[in-house]
């Protein structure tokens, strides 16, 4: 662990002012992450702005929706009453992640800008495009089977971790932000961004930019969702393949569909079309089987991890089984449903 | 001298409980001194090569940074591999932490920062900058094959493979029906909960208390007096408590070397502890590649076996363990012709990790024994009764005791396994499909040479004292029920000490002989006391114990009772008052019985029954039930023997389903070296374990009967879940652990 200046923030704006001042300060939150990433020598900042007093952590209601504030807890957020009517995609997912303790301390925004958790990328006596821009990526021709099989490049093949963020893909969340130019909002699906040549980056966040809030839109998904998180063991590993699943039925038929897959990629993924293909159609697994090919159609495996196309598949197409029949996957009972 | 049994035999909260839940029991790291100074091990980033320039000056610059040790600066300490060599360490060349600037192995210590605190510690050792000539590390054992080799010097204690026993090849060729499978077992690392850690206290004058993470202080003194010279004298280690070892503390490891070298060099107290990742860095479960043909007539009885090993060591060490014996052992079989061998890799010496060898082979074996059962339609456990082994054909000798018969029969109740249908595929529930698979589990029931102390006050209390460790056993609360009952006293009147070589020498703790060993050497101490107390109250005046015989009296109550008239008695603290000495004290050391040795077999044996389900399109595992049939001669404590047996069961749900140290064979890393990549069971991944002991009277094992319970409990864990899973889905998968993707295909 380096040495490091600390300012606590008192203000958005001072939180602000103090991380764009200093190219080599970074915001601290509940720490979960970051504070591992330190002990590794991974994440190296100049400066910590504590930002956990600022008033950042309520939950309310906005433009008929719900505003969750970047400094609420994850387990305040799944054992929100409003979260748990509503959102009920989102509390799922909240509480398929991590464990009690760490969902205590952490954060809605820490949770949006966790880092992978690439073999690699935590090693320091390895390469790394993502840790050291240019030094390589081991993974490629290494330990690949927990690694990305969409969106991936040739400088990194590493996925994002959350599970919330999964959730407030399929639910099309806004991230609203303030950075020296002023505030912002930008949609969750553009809020990550795949590795491409610059992996170093995760997110389109700028530097200076600091999250307050993520808002969830009227439309909730609450009668027919589910959140199911493959991985290897019953809890408390990030996932080999999970699908949040939210459609709107009529019936049998399915009138919208939303489908985020988490643990494939850079970022919660999603397909429009095999989204746009569902509409309409009758709640079957051929479906489902249809809109899970389109999705894998561009999928794209390393030595060890084709496995998991063919459990995405299989994932996705149990996951809508789940939302269309309203028996969203429990996170407490292991059993599949 | 009756004995009562009013503790030794029931169900015993553990006496160190309270101490370990306030804080007050205090681990290796937990000690301090006032004028601690901390180290924070650098660690090598290549595999393989040599180290070319350390650049500690940015390191050495920080205030509060006291020293950077490397191999460059490092004290002078003994010259001999001889000197290296701990109690239990295999033939070869012993690693010697910054010996030189070779690099052998990733993660390899290749600086120690010493500073005024842990945080500067850890501040400069980011600091050091090391450059390396690389050179390409070989760690993958199935590329290793051909080189494999016969170990030429054999490991003390471990038995290599028998000689063939009749025509193994032959009569497998001439076999109705043959099983020939191969198997492999992934690389794991023990990952007890405290870290490996050493606080080297300087008592000035070159005088040192350590307390260090280890399976015994005997070993840590011996190896700190052989490496660095100093007297026995002058070195004490005490280190009451262990956070879980599994075998990592058996072996001294580089953070002792380490913390003392430092301690010497500054002469001043050091403290290092390792982090997670670093606990990766040393011994391991060796990944194995295993063999097993089972040739047998129509109705599954064995005519052939042949079992063959390769398992991955150092290229420094042969680490040695018995991983073949146990096919020759377990089953009658006229045929048998077994073969273990090694393979160099660029990776630490492997360590003994809980039931050494029989996690391994064992799992082979009874793998294969399902793939025989379902070869021949012979239900699994008949097939096993079928072949059951009435004496050790490999030593010929008869057993000391083998109820394995009753584990079987009573496992099988217990569980509902008549209940079962052969097919694979057969049950399910919903989405799941359901599978009872079974396995026989079989460990050696060891005795050695301990010795132990009993001291018995006026007052009433007896305090007990041995060196061996308490890794989480439960061998404080055994000693102590041990104690209480040998002299009839209240259990809280009984204190017992371990770990501090001050203490009566016992073995490490490893082999499940703890219980064995120092129950016994603590119940010899015992009997002389009472003896001795004895001795005095008969001699009292106007004695009611005038003309009694030690034969004919019973200590209970904190008194000592005629048999056949009760109210004939004296107390104790009369008696020792009477006299004339301020305690009772005496030291004993027991010794296995080499007759016994030389004419019987030692084994303890269980029968694993495990269900799982398995959901069908997912291939998501559920251990939902478990029942584990132990015979293992007298139990002592009910609690803390069947909390042994299901920690073994739980980590043999971790090695069938969840454990691997995965390896980058292009930079020879370990990559998942931390908690979470590094995958054991949780909560979640646990129900239902149905312990249970049958009956099993022992009189040859050792003095007070008991076996050990160990190990016993993880061995063929491993193979009865993978056999619950090929009856749940139909696919055998002969590669542990058994993830999702292996199901999926």
């Amino acid at each position: 662990m380096n040495r490091f200046a600390y300012t606590r923030a008192g203000t958005v704006r001072e939180a602000v002012q103090a991380l764009a001042a200093d190219p080599a300060a970074q915001l601290i939150a509940g720490g979960t992450n970051l504070v591992d990433l330190m002990k590794y020598n991974v994440a190296r900042p100049g400066r910590l702005v504590d930002i956990n007093r600022l008033p950042l952590d309520a939950i309310g209601e906005h433009e008929g929706g719900l505003r969750i504030g970047a400094l609420v807890q994850n387990s305040t957020a799944a054992e929100d009453d409003a979260v748990k009517a509503r959102y009920p995609l989102l509390a799922s997912a909240i509480l398929a992640g991590a464990s009690p303790q760490l969902r205590n301390a952490a954060t809605t925004g820490g949770n949006l800008l966790q880092r992978t958790r690439c073999y690699y990328f935590y090693d320091e006596g390895t390469p790394c495009n993502k840790r050291e821009p240019g030094s390589g990526c081991p993974a490629i021709t290494g330990v690949n089977r927990i690694h990305a099989i969409l969106g991936a490049s040739g400088a990194c093949i590493a996925t994002h971790p959350s599970d919330m963020c999964v959730a407030l893909a399929a639910l099309e969340a806004v991230v609203q932000v303030e950075g020296p130019d002023g505030a912002r909002s930008i949609p969750l699906a553009e809020f990550h961004r795949l590795p491409g040549d610059a992996p170093e980056r995760d997110t389109t966040l700028a530097h200076g930019e600091i999250v307050l809030s993520v808002d969830l839109p009227a439309e909730d998904f609450s009668r027919h969702y589910t959140y199911l998180k493959l991985r290897d063991r019953l809890s408390y590993a990030f996932a080999l393949v999970s699908v949040a699943a939210a459609l709107e039925m009529d019936g049998d038929t399915i009138r919208s569909a939303r489908l985020a897959l988490g643990g494939v990629a850079h970022k919660p993924w999603r397909n429009p079309e095999a989204e746009a293909r569902l509409r309409g159609r009758t709640a079957t697994p051929e479906a489902f089987r249809e809109a899970a090919d389109l999705i894998l159609a561009e999928a794209r495996p390393y030595a060890h991890n084709a496995f998991k196309i063919e459990l995405a598949r299989r994932a996705i197409v149990r996951g809508l089984g789940q939302a269309a029949a309203g028996t969203p996957q429990s996170q407490t009972d292991k059993r599949i449903a | 001298m009756a004995t009562t049994s009013l503790y030794v035999g029931t169900a015993q909260s553990r006496v160190d409980g309270p101490a370990k839940v306030t804080g007050a029991a205090k681990y290796a790291a937990e000690y301090t001194a006032p004028d601690l100074a901390y180290g924070v091990v650098v660690s090598s980033a290549i595999t393989k090569g040599r180290i070319t320039a350390i650049d500690a000056a940015a390191a050495q610059a920080v205030p509060g940074v006291i020293k950077v040790l490397t191999h460059e600066n490092r004290p002078r300490t003994a010259w001999l591999d001889y000197n290296y060599r701990d109690q239990v360490a295999p033939p070869g060349s012993p690693f010697r932490a910054l010996g030189g600037p070779e690099i052998v192995y990733g993660g390899q210590p290749v600086a120690l920062v010493v500073a005024e605190s842990f945080e500067l510690a850890r501040y400069g050792a980011s600091l050091v900058r090391v450059t390396y000539a690389e050179d390409v590390p070989n760690t993958d054992l199935e590329k290793n094959r051909e080189a494999a080799y016969v170990p030429p010097k054999k490991r003390s204690g471990i038995k290599p493979p028998p000689d063939p026993r009749g025509d193994a090849e032959g009569a497998l060729e001439r076999a109705p029906v043959r099983v020939r499978q191969s198997y492999k077992q992934a690389m794991e690392h023990h990952n007890p909960m405290e870290p490996h850690a050493s606080t080297v206290v300087w008592q000035g004058e070159g005088k040192l208390t350590v307390h260090d993470k280890i399976q015994g202080v005997n070993n840590t003194q011996a190896y700190i007096c052989s490496v660095f010279n100093l007297k026995p004298e002058d070195v004490r280690v005490i280190s009451p408590y262990i956070g879980g070892g599994f075998g990592s503390g058996l072996r001294p490891q580089y953070q002792l070397f380490l913390a003392v070298a430092a301690a010497l060099d500054l002469k001043r107290s050091v403290r290092v502890v390792l982090t997670r990742d670093q606990m990766f860095t040393f011994g391991y479960r060796p990944e194995t590649l295993q063999t097993v043909a089972l040739g047998a007539d129509a109705e599954g009885r064995l005519q052939a076996l042949t079992h063959d090993a390769i398992a991955g060591t150092s290229t420094f060490e042969d680490y040695q363990e018995t991983v073949v014996n146990w096919s020759g052992l377990l089953y009658h079989c006229p045929n048998v012709r077994l073969d273990y061998k090694l393979a160099k890799i660029d990776t630490y010496t492997p360590a003994d990790m809980r039931a050494p060898g029989a996690v391994t082979g064992v799992y082979a074996l009874e793998v294969a024994m399902d793939e025989l059962a379902y070869a021949t339609g012979v239900d699994p456990m008949t097939l096993r009764l079928r072949n059951y082994a009435e004496r050790d054909e490999g030593e010929g000798k008869d057993f000391t005791s083998k109820a394995l018969r009753a584990c079987y029969e009573e496992g099988a109740a217990r569980f509902g396994w008549e209940r079962r249908s052969m097919a694979p595929r057969s049950m399910r529930e919903g989405r799941e499909l359901v599978g009872w698979g079974m396995a026989t589990g079989v460990w050696e029931a060891y005795m050695m040479k301990s010795s132990a102390s009993a001291r018995l006050t006026p007052d009433g209390r007896l305090a007990l004292a041995c060196s061996t460790a308490d890794l989480g056993t439960g061998t404080y609360t055994i000693l102590t029920q041990i104690g209480a009952d040998a002299l009839g006293l209240p259990i809280e009147r009984v204190t017992t000490r371990l770990g501090d070589t001050a203490l009566p020498e016992a073995p490490l703790a490893g082999g499940s002989w703890t219980a064995a060993s120092s129950g016994s050497a603590v119940q010899s101490a015992c009997r002389s006391v009472a003896e001795q107390v004895f001795g005095f109250a008969r001699r009292m005046d106007d004695s009611p114990l005038a003309n009694a015989d030690f034969a004919h009296v019973t200590f209970a109550g904190g008194e000592i009772r005629l048999g056949s008239d009760p109210s004939r008695k004296v107390s104790l603290a009369d008696a020792i008052r009477a006299g004339g000495v301020e305690a009772v004290e005496a030291t004993e050391t027991v010794k296995p019985s080499m007759l016994n040795n030389l004419r019987y077999s030692a084994y303890t044996h269980s029968a694993v029954f495990v269900e799982v389900k398995v959901d069908e399109d997912l291939g998501v595992v559920r251990v939902t039930r478990v029942v584990s049939a132990v015979a293992a001669g007298r139990i002592l404590n009910l609690k803390t023997a069947r909390s042994q047996i299901m920690g073994g069961v739980v980590m043999g749900i971790g090695a069938a389903l969840e454990e691997e140290s995965m390896l980058d064979h292009t930079l020879g890393r370990i990559m998942n070296h931390n908690f979470g990549e590094y995958h054991v069971p949780v909560n979640a991944d646990i129900h239902d374990i149905d312990v249970l002991f049958v009956e099993e009277h022992d009189d040859k094992v050792s003095p007070m009967g008991v076996k050990g319970l160990g190990e016993i409990g993880i061995v063929g864990a491993a193979a009865a879940v993978a056999n619950a899973v090929f009856h749940a889905t139909g696919k055998r998968v002969r590669e542990l652990p058994i993830t999702i993707d292996k199901l999926l295909g």
